[in-house]
């Protein structure tokens, strides 16, 4: 299995631990590594042998390549290969959803950092002197950046038309065929919107700003060439078998010959579900026969990872004189850039998420994800829910104030409910408490005016003293979103768990094999409290996550605890059967509904039957399945369909104070409410909401790759700003927990909701306090002025 | 790649002159970073961090005397109540990690247009005292800052100390920034009453390629305040708001990813008008200007 000469740096690897069940927070296994600085992240990997990789990149936004001469780079000593698109040995293609993306850029670079070439040499020092002597010859060509023009495809076409080749014909089913610029455009409409006369119209244009993931840890891994032709690689990323997929494709070997094994990851939210080094690193070890190493600078990441997508949108409400609504229309164009990576999903879930957690009778929705040249977007954390959130939201403070009422009560007043009809025709069924989330907030004291002397700290400006106080009014704004849960539209969205049961020293352990990635949100410890619930065992260890076992799909989409979460519960159910079976050979005593407590096998009258160390002896029980949630189904051309297996809810209240003369806000207070289904661990659930919380507040206030002709302009963290621990007041968490039935233990995913109703919520506030329309996040200071 | 390791000032001074090209690093805050995005590729570094001589600070009568390798930790923790403007500053620069390699002289080696101590330290009337086996040379503030990331310093000189007056009067340091921590100034101002000579001075950080003083706005309130430095009357607000304007004039922003020039002009105004307004309270109550003088 593992590589030829040494094992590298370990990883968080197999974590052993013991304690609660599910319901309880016990200590994460990677938690003390981490605050100590000791946890082995993807780029401590390191090999005695190893060469470093490197890339080649564009610095154009657009260009044919006329030549690519390597002769210098290959003649620098220490330098073992320098490859381009020649060199790919299988598909020159790769890509999530559409199969557009070229391994190494093939006649025209579409987008500013593109890779070109690849370098493998002993020392980083070496890669970076070889990259410079690699000589581009580049016909440069206008950028296509303007997301509205590139629809019709008027400035010329990103993407000469060709055939495209889909990953898994099943998963584009529904998915409109690239057509000019266009990657999806998706329609979904609801009753007859244009025949409905409203006697309060409002309507507005919104537009969401370039997010980035911004995660710590760089991309990077180490690719391990072995003696059978094939190739280990240790890598940080989101869905292994995705990866695996595509990278045997191009590399044109068989799926046994290629083993990915999770290495540790500092952050993804979605910026590690396209592959970066992964076919890369393993090109250079096939052709080196050396160990790589690659790793991505800071500078490189930010062209390295797909973003955000921004969004341009048109919107209208109508509403009753009492402040029902009566229509939506909405028209969103999103900027996928030069790359398809996930834009139809994102597509998917603006389309049909668009008019957000409200019961509308009559709903239009036109939604584009387009080609550009600017930066490929991608996978972000709550796509396509964050950036209508942004504007349905901003819509219904609008609305409230030209009817002159309670935003708050507006929102109530058109709540969805179990057994709402969503815009697609799903009708709900489970609990969305949008109602009983916006009155928990509302029921909470707001906190009090600041005293007339304060500290500057407490001000905006903090202790870049500002202010004294002069300029300083205060304002508090309500949002709430919606998000789906899982792989939606028909996708075939399953995870595959193995659980083994045996004693060991007089003790039973269970242990836990999936692909499933921890990133960060705390998937390893919820994997053994579901195995020590399931098996009623104490000692569970969960093995690294790794391609010798089934596909456990992408952690995204709030959808691990979900989908592995059940697949690993399924798994411990049929351990359990087969713990029955035992004694019913053993001791002749049939159990119809097993159950496991204490280390004891216990009867239907829920008596000890016999102890788990006793029953098994030497024998090992274990299971492997995969496990699917409930079929959803594609969107028809109206956007019909039951897309979505669940949906997510929370809401947010937020408190600014906002200095008039400078812009600059302060956040005084934030509280956020949201039903998490059950808590399997409350403690991640909690941490999951704060940090989506902060990821919706950057997005609100500072977050923004500032793109000028579809290049770059704060491709750091000097300048690409995400919110300080002083930027940020103790977030107050409001759980409520209404069991989704249809989902393991009731669960419902968490992670994406706070993402969604943060960013309104700020910009609501502001407005409160400023009486600025602000159409556009990130807010700026310098939109905040009056004069 | 030399490293170079003097443990004495005089031995630093004479490494300085026979490897005019070493690089100083103190912090290294900023030289790393220059380094890391391969900015820079120095022959050889030469850290000061072994000169006990020049890490400390001294009071000369009402003369501080600030050596060029005191950390922003021991300027907040030492220093406060003493240079209200100069620790103001040195609060906003970068995070705890920062405040605590980062140096005075650092910031000054460095010249950038948006360090933090540039305002301050020209709204004091620092001077700077530079040294080389040739002698030692005394600099004022205002002509230490030659060009963008420019500064005096002749190949074999060292910074060796910023000397500043205690007494000189209420002075205030403001900042701009998109975030309330481990930011860059989208512009900053500084402002120091000077009673004892009858002039205010000014500090423009990151609104001109060099930090700068705001010469009009000064000469205005010399004039406008003659009379009134003795009687400690209130400020006409008209005259507040033309000290404002003015200030704001002496600076030459541009646009850039951090901020609009219209923006920055705009908020300098701001930040002129609201810090003489605080400085000037102060001298009427013949009080301390430090507002949060236990703040990290
Ligand atoms: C994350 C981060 C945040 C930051 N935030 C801020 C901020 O908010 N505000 C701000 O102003 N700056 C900030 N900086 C920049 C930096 O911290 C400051 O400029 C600091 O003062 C530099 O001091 P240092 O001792 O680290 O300097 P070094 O990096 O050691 O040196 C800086 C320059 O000065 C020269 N030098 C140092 N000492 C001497 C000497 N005695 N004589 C002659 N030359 C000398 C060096 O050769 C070099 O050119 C930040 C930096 C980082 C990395």
């Amino acid at each position: 299995m593992a590589g030829r000469t040494a094992t590298p740096t370990k990883t968080l690897g197999e974590v052993s631990s013991s304690g609660a069940g599910i319901g309880s927070s016990p200590l994460r296994p990677d938690g003390i590594l981490k605050v100590k600085g000791q946890f082995a992240y993807s780029s401590d990997l390191w090999m005695a042998d190893m060469l470093w990789g490197g890339t080649k990149r564009s610095p154009h936004p657009h260009a044919r390549l006329i030549s690519v001469d390597t002769v210098a780079a290959l003649k620098l000593p220490g330098v073992y290969a320098v490859l381009t698109h020649e060199d790919v040995p299988g598909r020159k293609r790769y890509g999530l959803e559409i199969i557009d993306q070229p391994v190494l850029a093939m006649e025209y670079v579409r987008y500013q950092g593109e890779p070109i070439a690849l370098v493998a040499a002993d020392h980083p020092e070496t890669v970076r002197r070889a990259l410079e002597l690699i000589t581009v010859e580049y016909e440069i060509l206008d950028p296509i950046s303007d997301s509205r023009e590139a629809i019709e495809g008027r400035p010329g076409l990103v993407h000469q038309p060709q055939p495209t080749e889909h990953p898994d014909p099943e998963a584009s089913e529904g998915h409109t065929v690239p057509r000019g610029n266009v990657v999806r455009y998706q329609k979904v409409i609801k009753g007859d919107p244009s025949a409905v006369k409203a006697a309060v119209v409002v309507s507005g244009s919104y537009e969401v700003g370039m997010q980035d993931q911004a995660f710590l840890g760089p991309e990077s891994g180490l690719a391990v060439p072995d003696d059978d032709g094939g190739v280990d690689l240790y890598v940080a990323t989101q869905w292994l078998h995705a990866d695996l997929w595509q990278v045997t494709a191009c590399l044109g070997l068989p799926e046994e010959k290629v083993r990915f094994t999770l290495a540790g990851v500092g952050g993804a939210f979605g910026g590690r579900e396209d592959v970066s080094i992964q076919i890369h690193a393993c090109m250079l070890a096939l052709r080196t026969g050396r160990p790589i190493k690659m790793v991505y600078n800071r500078e490189e990441s930010f062209f390295g990872h797909v973003h955000r997508h921004p969004a341009r949108m048109e919107y209208e409400h109508g509403a009753d004189a009492d402040g029902n609504l009566l229509y939506v229309k909405a028209n969103i164009v999103l900027d996928g850039g030069a790359y398809a990576s996930s834009t139809a999903a994102v597509v998917g879930n603006a389309a049909t998420l668009g008019v957000g957690p409200y019961d509308v009778p009559n709903s239009e929705v036109d939604c584009w994800g387009v080609y550009t040249n600017n930066p490929p977007c991608g996978a972000m954390r709550g796509f396509g829910a964050v950036q209508a959130g942004f504007a349905y939201e901003a819509q219904m403070d609008k609305l409230a104030a030209a009817l002159g009422m309670d935003p708050v009560q507006l929102r109530i007043r058109n709540a969805l409910h179990e057994g709402s009809v969503m815009p697609t025709g799903q009708v709900v069924d489970s609990p969305v408490p949008v109602e009983k989330l916006l009155r928990v907030l509302v029921a909470e004291p707001l906190p009090p005016p600041g005293a007339a002397v304060r500290d500057v700290r407490e001000l905006p400006g903090g202790v870049s003293s500002t202010t004294h106080g002069e300029g300083v009014v205060r304002g508090v704004g309500y949002a709430v979103g919606l998000k789906n849960v899982g792989f939606s539209e028909g996708f075939d969205d399953y995870s595959t768990a193995r659980v083994r049961l045996e004693v060991i020293n007089r003790t039973p352990v269970a242990s836990v094999h999936t692909a499933a990635a921890e990133v960060g949100q705390g998937l390893v410890t919820l994997q053994a409290q579901i195995a020590r619930t399931e098996l009623g065992v104490e000692q569970v260890t969960i093995r690294s996550a790794d391609t010798q076992i089934g596909s456990a799909g992408s952690t995204s989409a709030s959808r691990q605890s979900y989908v592995t979460g059940g697949a690993v519960q399924a798994a411990c159910a049929a351990v359990r059967t087969r713990v029955a079976e035992l004694a019913l050979m053993r001791l002749g005593t049939e159990v119809k509904v097993p159950r496991m407590l204490d280390g004891y096998l216990l009867d239907d009258a829920g008596e000890r039957l016999v102890s788990i160390v006793d029953l098994l002896g030497e024998d090992v029980i274990e299971e492997t399945l995969e496990w699917r949630h409930r079929k959803t189904q594609a969107l028809d051309d109206r956007g019909q369909g039951f897309a979505h297996v669940q949906y997510s809810l929370a809401a947010h209240r937020v408190v600014v104070d906002v200095d008039l003369d400078l812009g600059l806000v302060k956040l005084v207070e934030v509280i956020t409410s949201q039903d998490v289904g059950h808590a399997l661990n409350p403690q991640a659930v909690v941490g999951q909401i704060q940090g989506g919380t902060v990821q919706g507040i950057g997005l609100a206030l500072m977050e923004e790759i500032q793109i000028s002709q579809s290049k770059i302009r704060n491709p750091s963290f000097t300048d690409y700003l995400i919110p300080t621990l002083l930027d940020v007041p103790p977030i107050k968490v409001f759980m409520l927990e209404e069991p989704d039935p249809y989902a393991p233990y009731g669960l419902r995913g968490v992670g994406e909701a706070p993402t969604i109703s943060s960013t309104p919520a700020v910009v609501a506030a502001i407005r409160a306090a400023t009486g600025v329309m602000l159409t556009r996040v990130p807010v700026r200071p310098q939109d905040l002025l009056h004069d | 790649m030399d490293f170079l390791q003097p443990t004495s000032w005089a031995e630093a001074l004479e490494m300085k002159a026979a490897d005019p090209e070493a690089i100083p690093i103190a912090g290294g805050t900023d030289v790393m970073v220059e380094i890391n995005f391969d900015h820079r590729r120095p022959r050889s570094l030469m850290d000061l961090t072994r000169i006990e001589e020049v890490r400390g600070w001294e009071r000369e009568g009402s003369r501080i005397v600030i050596g060029s390798g005191l950390t922003y930790r021991r300027v907040i923790d030492e220093i406060a109540g003493t240079l209200p403007a100069l620790v103001m500053a040195s609060r906003t620069v970068g995070s705890p990690q920062i405040r605590n390699r980062g140096t005075i002289g650092g910031n000054l080696g460095a010249a950038s247009p948006a360090g933090d101590t540039h305002p301050a330290l020209l709204a004091g009337d620092a001077v700077v005292e530079i040294e080389s086996v040739r002698g030692l040379r005394q600099v004022g503030i205002d002509d230490f800052y030659l060009g963008v990331k420019r500064n005096c310093l002749a190949p074999d000189e060292l910074i060796r100390s910023i000397v500043l007056d205690s007494d000189a009067g209420p002075a205030y340091f403001a900042k701009v920034g998109t975030r309330n921590a481990m930011v860059i100034a989208v512009c900053s101002f500084s402002l120091g009453l000077h009673p004892r000579t009858g002039r205010v001075r000014t500090g423009i950080g990151s609104a001109a390629p060099t930090p700068r003083r705001a010469h009009a706005a000064e000469e205005f309130l010399f004039e406008e305040l003659t009379d009134l430095w003795h009687s400690r009357a209130d400020l006409d607000r008209s005259l507040v708001q033309e000290f404002g304007r003015l200030a704001a004039a002496g600076a030459s922003p541009i646009d850039d990813v951090r901020g609009t020039a219209g923006y920055r002009t705009h908020s300098l105004a701001v930040l002129a008008r609201r810090t003489l307004g605080w400085a000037w309270a102060d001298y009427q109550r013949g009080a301390n200007s430090d507002r949060a003088e236990d703040v990290n």
